[in-house]
């Protein structure tokens, strides 16, 4: 599909009108790169994945830091600030930083190397592919910006960078959902033998999971809520989405369970069976991610192959589009990512 | 396999103390390729006897090595950028002593170590998997930065091409091993003009190179790739050099050197020669040897 960028955004009226929304609904502005994820009145922690790798660095010599210009936004600054002499700016040049990171683990050492996800997955995805998941090296690659979690458009939204990544062997994808996990999925990535693409939620990080007596194992997933009515099968953000939207659900009488898949690929196949299996469950699975290629297709994959037919199955996912530039709040209303949004997508579904 | 028409040639003793010439070595390496290139009747024959020369002056004088140890970690390690050029590189492995001379009539085939295009999972003395050009350098920055962790003293060997120049991951390891002082990087490029549509300097001309790279931060020579003597002045230098710097010895070579129906090719990328034509390739080199 083509924008038309002759014609006049409607809401500003005649040219020399100078409207700006109306009072009801302000039009919100695109503001920084990244903004945060949290809602007002929710809890968070700042730089979650920058705190856990300086901490894990202590007992890990060898762990490196590896960016391409975006140790801040990255949170890798904190390592760097805790470990400079572990720390390595390759500058603007991705296809380097994956590069001189596969080198530094043929060496012995364990490389964490940061960028954003559109970058990692579009840019360097020849390097990742044949330098380190053909080598099944030690390389831990850790991307801001997944998804759609910036208003800045297609630029920066990485809406299939688990597409890209599904498709290429060796390699572990993680998608956490909150800080409580990425703090445990640092240790966890760098116990585990071999390449991950890890998505990052960066800054000032939701923090959900801490009540749910959660604990993040690689390649498990996790049943957060139970429910007779639907199985939400999420990742990611997605997955504090869920938790909202079935608690809004229960005021209707709609009883929704929740199953968080972190691990992408290998996908744990055993749960996902188990309670996809369970009579009279709708199954929605929802993610941060373009309907093509992530975790939906992965479970519908799933779900046939073993001849596992729920009543219903539904995704909530980004359509197979070039998404558009603006507020991270009107974005994720207009792409069905919001909890308003999930809420009505189920209700509509029932 | 029919491989009659090519007898092994005795081999030296690949000890440190061997007194066969440089100029034997690579005789060795070209006749090893050619061998190879006999199984599979065809392929990038040219650019090993093109290279063999500076493989021989690297392997035999400049690099330090356990031929029984492929992983020792005191090893100079040796990146080859250019996968396709794998069959120059197990012709000088298997001179070295790194890979059994007997799995020479196995490259290519089926279940081979010897893979038509280089990767590290399969070959001992192989560091990386090349083949998807313009990897190697920037492999290189990663392993020098490794290696200067370790407080090693091992360089790094890092073969390119001329039509690889074109891949801007070679610049951006470029760029960053001078912002590094990589002084544990020698950087080779071999110069034979020639890459799979037509000469390199036609195709996208990649001159001035010197000038390229000095401007990049580089310690640069530039040597006749097939004249043994200014390669081993050449790798000495690059070795010996105080300065802070990468280093990179540019080697301008003949395609198919060493067999003169075949150096006069116009187009010898990819070469395909007739069953009949190995045993005059190997009698030329032959003869040349002794010439």
């Amino acid at each position: 599909m083509r924008r038309s960028k002759y014609t006049r955004p409607a809401w500003l009226g005649e040219q020399g009108e100078g409207g700006q929304g109306t009072a009801d609904k302000p039009r919100l502005t695109t503001s920084a790169m990244i903004a945060s994820l949290a809602g007002p009145d929710q809890r968070t922690k700042p730089a979650p994945f920058g705190h856990a790798l300086a901490a894990l660095a202590e007992s890990r010599p060898e762990i490196v830091g590896l960016t391409a210009d975006l140790a801040k936004y990255t949170d890798l600054h904190i390592f760097a600030k805790a470990h400079p002499d572990r720390f390595y700016q390759m500058g603007m040049a991705e296809q380097l930083l994956i590069s001189a990171a596969a080198g530094m683990a043929r060496e012995g050492f364990m490389p964490f190397a940061t960028t954003y996800a559109v970058f990692a997955a579009r840019r360097a995805y020849d390097f990742i592919c044949m330098a380190i998941a053909e080598e099944y090296l030690n390389v831990k690659i850790v991307c801001a910006l997944p998804g759609l979690t910036t208003g800045y458009g297609p630029s920066h939204q990485a809406t299939e960078d688990i597409a890209i990544f599904r498709g290429l062997p060796n390699i572990t994808i993680i998608d956490p959902c909150d800080a409580h996990e990425i703090e445990q999925a640092v240790p966890a990535i760098a116990a585990h033998d071999g390449p991950v693409y890890m998505r990052l939620l960066r800054g000032n990080v939701p923090l959900v999971l801490d009540e749910y007596d959660y604990k993040f194992e690689v390649g498990k997933a996790k049943m957060l809520r139970d429910g007779n009515d639907v199985l939400i099968i999420s990742s990611g953000l997605m997955t504090m989405r869920a938790l909202e939207a079935a608690e809004t659900l229960s005021n209707d009488n709609v009883d929704v369970g929740v199953l968080h898949v972190p691990t992408i690929k290998p996908l744990d196949e055993a749960t996902i069976l188990k309670e996809a299996s369970r009579t009279g469950r709708m199954v929605v699975v929802a993610e941060n991610h373009t309907i093509v290629g992530g975790l939906g297709e992965a479970v519908a994959g799933l779900l046939m192959r073993s001849g596992v037919f729920p009543p219903a199955f539904r995704q909530i996912a980004l359509p197979d589009e070039f998404l558009d530039a603006g507020a991270l709040p009107t974005l994720h209303d207009r792409y069905g990512l919001s909890v308003s949004a999930v809420t009505g997508s189920i209700k509509g579904w029932l | 396999m029919n491989t009659s028409t090519s007898e092994p040639v005795p081999r030296a003793s690949q000890s440190a103390l061997s007194n066969v010439s440089l100029v034997d070595r690579a005789y060795r390496i070209r006749r090893n390729a050619l061998r190879m290139g006999e199984v599979q009747g065809q392929g990038y024959i040219a650019q090993a006897l093109g290279v063999a020369d500076v493989l021989a002056v690297a392997y035999f004088h400049a690099m330090r090595y356990r031929p029984e140890e492929p992983e020792w970690e005191e090893r100079d390690r040796f990146l080859l950028s250019i996968g396709h050029y794998a069959i120059a590189l197990y012709a000088a492995l298997i001179e070295a002593g790194i890979v059994p001379e007997d799995e020479l009539e196995s490259y290519g085939t089926d279940d081979s170590r010897l893979p038509m295009s280089g990767m590290a999972a399969y070959t001992p003395g192989m560091e990386i998997t090349g083949g998807s050009l313009g990897h190697g350098l920037a492999l290189a920055v990663g392993f020098c930065l490794g290696l200067k962790r370790k407080k090693s003293s091992s360089f790094v060997y890092c073969l390119f091409s001329d039509g690889e120049l074109g891949e801007g991951s070679i610049w951006e390891g470029a760029w960053s091993a001078s912002h590094w002082k990589l002084d544990n990087l020698i950087g080779i490029v071999d110069v034979n003009n020639q890459q799979a549509d037509g000469p390199a300097s036609q195709v996208t001309g990649f001159e001035p190179l010197e000038a390229r790279f000095e401007s990049f931060g580089w310690h640069v020579q530039r040597v006749n790739g097939n004249d043994i003597d200014a390669l081993v002045a050449a790798f000495d230098t690059a070795r010996n050099l105080a300065e802070p710097k990468p280093r990179i010895i540019i080697c301008d070579t003949k395609m198919a050197k060493g067999v003169p129906f075949l150096e006069q090719r116009e187009r010898n990328h990819f070469l395909r020669v007739e069953p009949h034509e190995w045993q005059k390739a190997l009698e030329l080199l032959d003869a040349g040897r002794t010439s």
